[in-house]
């Protein structure tokens, strides 16, 4: 359907719209009698016993309402595009519109922000000023998913402990917030493994973490981690920050701690995306937003 | 001149009652989802009753199962009237009631179950669309028909706004669902990204243009003279707002997409047409509401007559608020706030609730051949809708400018001073005063269903002989 934004078709348009508006100034003038002398008489057609009609003349100030509108408009449709590819006088666009604004927007404040940039990580958290307009970007971008708290929620990892799924330095803070981090658990690792192999996986999983478990079933369950998972989650079961593969052996999980929920993990496997906010934050926001998340666990 | 002749009162008497109990369904819904937005856990996540399936309900109930029957019954009586001839194929006519009210049981099942084209205020799938268009055909043979079989020679002017309605919607409705149908309960637009958004509010804003627009002027343009019992005020200005608003109303769809991928002269053009429209909506008021002109004082007494003309100027009101909502700027601040929904609500509840319901207090004794039940119940109604109307519209304007407000909020260092989920917190109290607007307007319209209820217990129901033409 994109013909629809055919060149042709806006110029057909500009012309409905120029006779549409040549209509209406000719309604209005043809019928703009001022003032009728005498008494105003019914104009003698009579409807359903007694609907009759008088003929006023269009009052005044509706008239020149109309006028004035009309007007407005033929003015406007010759300064803003308005009348098929005609740019308009203006020379508007919503989007330089959007790029001026963005460029006083820079102008009044991107001083401000360099100067934060130019600064480390870790001084720049104990900036209170820089901390507070830190604080201030995170309530618009960060919320949403990690929590007004930041201490995020299932799925969402809590930015205040000192548990790092793609480390807690302020180059790797900075590097997730710049260009997103994308982790991925496969389902069933990536093979057909059987709904009791999975099961006991998860018994040996929480075992790793120190809780009361089926020594059976995590025996066998270790034997499967030992082919499979370690690969990223390492043999000892602390995790591989490179990767985003989560620590088994403390006692945070992302997405449930219940037995549940680690089985659905398993069988189903996991995707946590942290988008990229490099482009449209710049470099120097993000730059004070990790301080500011830095700051929220030291 | 057959004496024996009588008015096709039957289809209008149906329409007229199944108009109130589609108004209290249609209000009910909203008042349940306006208290959902205030108590978000308040239906325990049931999905059958989640806000976004009720939410269709309501809009769909209220604007064509309550609005649509009211129209159906308005005009009806007035095409039969003013062209002094029964209605045109009577048996087309209740074809029209049985299927109009089909299509509403079957938007009433199909919503809460989660079927929908997902297009706003054409949410219903192919199979209904196709009845619809079935429906409405059907509505145009018997109401031009009617006007052909007319005995005077000019066409009342109601019927003009009517006939323009009828047009519109047909086309409006078959354009706007032109589908792919994929299974019964599922299809998908034929139009793509910013063409499929265009064609939709091409759409959507033509249903209140030519639907909750001109066909309630229609209503308003027989109901009022003949309550007041004085001609219409200027048969010159009718002629010139009816086609400029015709002309007008067609191109302001784009105003509802200010700022979006759509290109930049469309934008421009809805703006300008909505501009142009505000005189041409005005001259509907003009005439309405100087019809009173040397009756003045029957609006001490009159509660039909305070519906009609505090109606007259909920539209007046709303037909300013939308074109100056049009203009760009403005429409930087209100766009995705709760003033639209104000804004809608003006107009809705005020000039289309409150028009329908005086005409069809007008309307039901006339076809029981009786006076309606209680006078000063019509009045506590009165009352009622007006205190509802206004909590719920000055609510959402102060709400939806707050929300405005607050997202542009700049602090001095560049950021911005709330997030978004602190305007939702200041919204909080608002949503509780309009859900008891929403609750003392529906409260009004109960009043008027028992007070209806008591009125056709009262008399019979009655088909008026056919009046001969006055010359």
């Amino acid at each position: 359907m994109s013909d629809f934004t055919h060149p042709i078709i806006g110029w057909l348009i500009a012309i409905v719209t120029i006779l549409s508006i040549l209509f209406c100034f000719w309604l209005i003038f043809a019928n703009n009698i001022k003032k009728v002398e005498g008494e105003i008489k019914p104009t003698g057609h009579v409807w359903d016993e007694d609907l009759e009609e008088f003929d006023n003349p269009l009052p005044r100030w509706w008239y020149y309402m109309f006028l004035f509108t009309l007007v407005f408009g033929v003015i406007y449709l010759a300064l803003y595009p308005g009348l098929g590819a005609y740019k308009g006088l203006f020379g508007w666009t919503q989007i330089n519109q959007y790029e001026k604004e963005s460029a006083t927007y820079d102008a009044k404040y991107s001083q401000l922000y360099s100067a934060y940039a130019a600064t480390p990580i870790q001084e720049l958290a104990k900036n209170t000023d820089a901390m507070k307009s830190g604080e201030r970007i995170f309530a618009s971008y960060c919320t949403v998913c990690h929590g007004s708290d930041a201490r995020g929620g299932i799925g969402f990892p809590n930015l205040t402990d000192d548990n790092w799924l793609w480390g807690g330095s302020p180059e790797q803070i900075k590097t997730s917030i710049m260009t997103g981090r994308t982790a991925n658990m496969p389902a069933r690792g990536g093979l057909p493994l059987t709904d009791d192999e999975v099961e006991n996986v998860a018994e040996y999983v929480m075992s790793l973490a120190g809780r009361d478990v089926d020594k059976t079933a995590s025996e066998l369950g270790k034997q499967v981690y030992g082919k499979i998972c370690l690969a990223c989650h390492l043999p000892t079961g602390t995790g591989n920050q490179a990767l985003g593969a989560a620590n088994l052996t403390d006692s945070v999980w992302l997405y449930g701690s219940a037995r549940s929920a680690i089985i659905e993990t398993i069988k189903n496997g996991r995707v946590g995306v942290m988008p990229a906010h490099g482009d449209f934050l710049g470099e120097d926001k993000v730059h004070l937003l990790s301080a500011y998340v830095y700051s929220l666990s030291h | 001149m057959n004496s024996a002749q009588t008015y096709n009162y039957d289809v209008v008497r149906k329409f007229a009652v199944m108009s109130v109990v589609w108004g209290i369904v249609g209000m009910l819904v909203g008042v349940i989802i306006a208290f959902l937005l205030v108590f978000p856990d308040m239906l325990e996540g049931i999905p059958y009753l989640s806000f976004g399936r009720l939410r269709p309900l309501h809009t769909n109930a209220v604007i064509f199962a309550f609005g649509g029957s009211a129209l159906f019954a308005t005009s009806y009586y007035i095409v039969q009237r003013t062209c002094h001839t029964p209605l045109f194929a009577p048996k087309l006519a209740a074809f029209t009631f049985w299927g109009w009210q089909l299509v509403i049981v079957l938007a009433a099942i199909t919503l809460p179950l989660g079927f929908t084209s997902s297009k706003e205020y054409a949410e219903l799938e192919w199979p209904i669309d196709i009845l619809i268009t079935i429906v409405w055909v059907s509505y145009a043979i018997v109401f031009f028909g009617t006007i052909m079989m007319r005995k005077v020679k000019h066409i009342y002017v109601a019927n003009w706004f009517f006939g323009a309605y009828i047009i519109t919607i047909a086309m409006l409705h078959i354009v706007n669902n032109l589908e792919i149908p994929i299974t019964w309960t599922k299809s998908y637009s034929i139009y793509s990204g910013v063409q499929d958004a265009m064609i939709q509010w091409w759409y959507g804003h033509n249903a209140v243009g030519f639907f909750l627009t001109a066909a309630f002027l229609g209503m308003m343009y027989y109901f009022i003279p003949k309550q007041v019992g004085r001609p219409v005020y200027s048969y010159r200005l009718s002629v010139v707002h009816f086609w400029a608003l015709v002309f007008t109303y067609i191109w302001a769809g784009p105003h509802h997409l200010m700022y979006t991928a759509l290109p930049d002269w469309t934008q421009s053009l809805g703006m300008v047409l909505s501009l142009i429209l505000l005189a041409p909506s005005w001259g509907g008021m003009i005439n309405g509401i100087m019809t009173l002109s040397g009756a003045w004082e029957k609006l001490r007494d009159d509660p039909i007559l305070k519906f009609l003309v505090v109606s007259v100027s909920f539209y007046g009101m709303s037909t300013f608020e939308g074109p100056m909502m049009a203009i760009k700027t403005v429409n930087a601040l209100s766009h995705y706030t709760d003033w639209t929904i104000g804004h809608v609500h003006s107009g809705a509840l005020g000039w289309v609730g409150m028009v329908s319901m005086g005409s069809l207090y007008y309307l039901i004794p006339r076809l029981y051949n009786t006076t309606m039940y209680s006078m000063k119940l019509i009045n506590i109604h009165f009352w009622t809708a007006t205190i509802g109307v206004v909590l719920y519209i000055t609510s959402m304007w102060i709400s939806g400018i707050m929300q405005g407000l607050m997202w542009r909020a700049v602090n001095s260092d560049g950021t911005l001073t709330y997030s978004f989920v602190e305007s939702v917190q200041a919204m909080h109290p608002f949503y509780f005063v309009r859900g008891v607007g929403g609750a003392v307007f529906l409260f009004g319209m109960l009043i008027m269903a028992y007070n209806v209820y008591k009125t056709i217990a009262q008399g019979k129901a009655y088909n008026a002989p056919v009046v001969a033409p006055a010359h």
